[in-house]
């Protein structure tokens, strides 16, 4: 088998199919040890892993620092709240003051688009892109994918739709590649406003119509409405917008088959989905969570192994 | 390569039989004994022993895989990453007395890492190993087989390889020698 095409995980856009088969590969393995009683393995003991995080998370953050802790690397963090980024320190100066202590891997989530391949251009270290502002975050687009695969068995052929805020979304633009390289249609929806104006370009259908959308797929993956990256108003009040793009429990019963529901989270209760479809037996969202961690330990363990000392 | 058969189907078949009655021996009815094989290669041996020492005792033996790829000591030091293969142990091996089946034992330090890789399901009452040919003089790691189908004398540009009719079409055990350049 060969090894992963890229050097770095700036974008599952760089990747082949091959690859995201490969890391699905590895995650299954991976899956299996996490779920041993000792969830630990040896494989990268003499490995130290930086994680950067310009920018909040709960989940990412927990899931990657899980993962290099399974795979027994030292794992230093850092928030850019706490830091000297806050005293005018440039992104290299930053990185490259955090290499010279012998750092192997860089995890980084960065408000900017482009910040993971910028650093990775400039800097001796593996970067790993958690997200960078509204551009990509691969891992999430893997252990999405992942999910399904475990669900359905495999991606190809499936109708994916992703709904809500697809303009600010890194996971939508991810998703996206990640879908239509396994061989997935997939649609995105929601208002026209949070739709970018030449997203079909990509060769996703348009949807602007809930009930159609959802009639239409196998798996619906509900955005949240990111307000925090929306500088003017896209739609009247969060209220209308629940009231057409939310997912509810009346109009998922109405569907004559059992779709699955995703969500790369945090949810927002009652905006882009409502509790109890949250919480129903069709909703996967806590399985994406713990294939996230199995997911991660794949890329970092295949990365790892293209690090020479 | 200059090919050359060391164990033919019969020699297999007697060596196999063998193995079972020298395990039976130390493990009696196989009640506190569990097999586990390593993966890849491991388990082909493993199934043969299995459902010979089931015919054996007429009674069910506990088996597993186990994946030790994670475990290995030279990761990063080759050129392509080696692709896990399945681990199966869903039993408990608190206090039993493990027996390790793989085909040949080389280096040693595959039955170092599935050591290893064994101590993470538990803390079991003794480890022992089965191979099917060991490889002499080319130890890197103190380690020795209790069971041993065959021991041969190689040199390490040599290769042996353990087939079997389920997966090659044949059993044999062949031992490869690289042509010498004039």
């Amino acid at each position: 088998m060969d090894n992963l095409s890229v050097e770095h995980l700036t974008g599952i856009k760089d990747l082949t199919e091959k690859d995201i088969q490969l890391i699905f590969q590895t995650a299954d393995s991976f899956k299996e040890v996490i779920n041993r009683p000792i969830k630990k393995v040896p494989s990268l003991r003499d490995i130290t892993i930086a994680n950067l995080f310009f920018e909040n998370s709960t989940r990412t953050r927990l899931s990657f620092e899980l993962a290099q802790k399974r795979l027994s690397a030292d794992v230093i963090n850092f928030s850019a709240s706490s830091s000297s980024v806050t005293k005018g320190e440039t992104l290299v100066d930053t990185v490259n003051n955090i290499l010279a202590m012998k750092v192997d891997m860089v995890v980084m989530r960065h408000p900017n688009p482009g910040a993971a391949l910028f650093l990775s251009k400039k800097v001796k270290a593996k970067i790993v892109n958690a997200g960078d502002g509204t551009h990509e975050h691969p891992t999430q687009a893997l252990l999405d994918a992942f999910s399904i695969r475990e669900k359905y068995g495999d991606v190809a052929g499936k109708k994916v739709v992703i709904i809500g805020d697809i303009l600010h979304s890194r996971v939508a633009l991810s998703n996206i590649y990640c879908l239509q390289k396994l061989g997935a249609e997939v649609m995105v929806c929601g208002p026209t406003t949070l739709i970018p104006k030449f997203i079909h370009e990509l060769g996703v259908k348009v949807e602007h119509n809930l009930r159609k959308a959802l009639e239409w797929c196998d798996v619906a993956n509900m955005l949240r409405i990111q307000l925090e990256r929306q500088d003017i108003k896209f739609f009247p009040s969060l209220r209308e917008y629940s009231m057409q793009f939310g997912l509810n429990k009346e109009i998922l019963d109405s569907l004559d088959k059992e779709i699955i529901v995703m969500h790369p989270g945090p949810i927002n209760r009652g905006v882009e989905i409502t509790s109890d479809v949250a919480d129903s037996k069709q909703s996967i969202i806590l399985d994406q969570v713990e294939n996230g961690v199995a997911i991660r330990m794949a890329v970092i363990y295949l990365l790892a192994g293209k690090i020479t000392h | 390569m200059e090919k050359q058969v060391i164990l033919n189907e019969k020699r297999i078949e007697l060596t196999l039989n063998r193995l079972c009655y020298q395990l039976i021996e130390n493990h009696n009815d196989f009640s506190n004994t569990v097999l586990i094989g390593l993966q890849p290669r491991g388990i082909h041996l493993l199934n043969r022993l299995k459902s010979r020492l089931e015919e054996i005792l007429g009674a069910p033996v506990v088996c597993g895989n186990l994946d030790i790829t994670f475990f290995r000591d030279d990761f990063r030091r080759r050129e392509n990453p080696i692709i896990p293969s399945a681990t199966n142990i869903d039993f408990i091996i608190e206090n039993k007395k493990v027996v390790l089946v793989d085909d040949v034992l080389f280096t040693g330090r595959t039955i170092r890492s599935g050591i290893d890789a064994l101590m993470a399901f538990g803390r079991p009452k003794s480890v022992e190993l089965v191979t099917f040919i060991d490889r002499r003089f080319k130890r890197d790691l103190p380690i020795q087989a209790d069971y041993v189908g065959k021991i041969i004398d190689t040199i390490a540009s040599e290769r042996v390889s353990v087939e079997w009719k389920e997966i090659e079409g044949e059993d044999k055990v062949v031992l490869y020698t690289p042509d010498h350049n004039g």
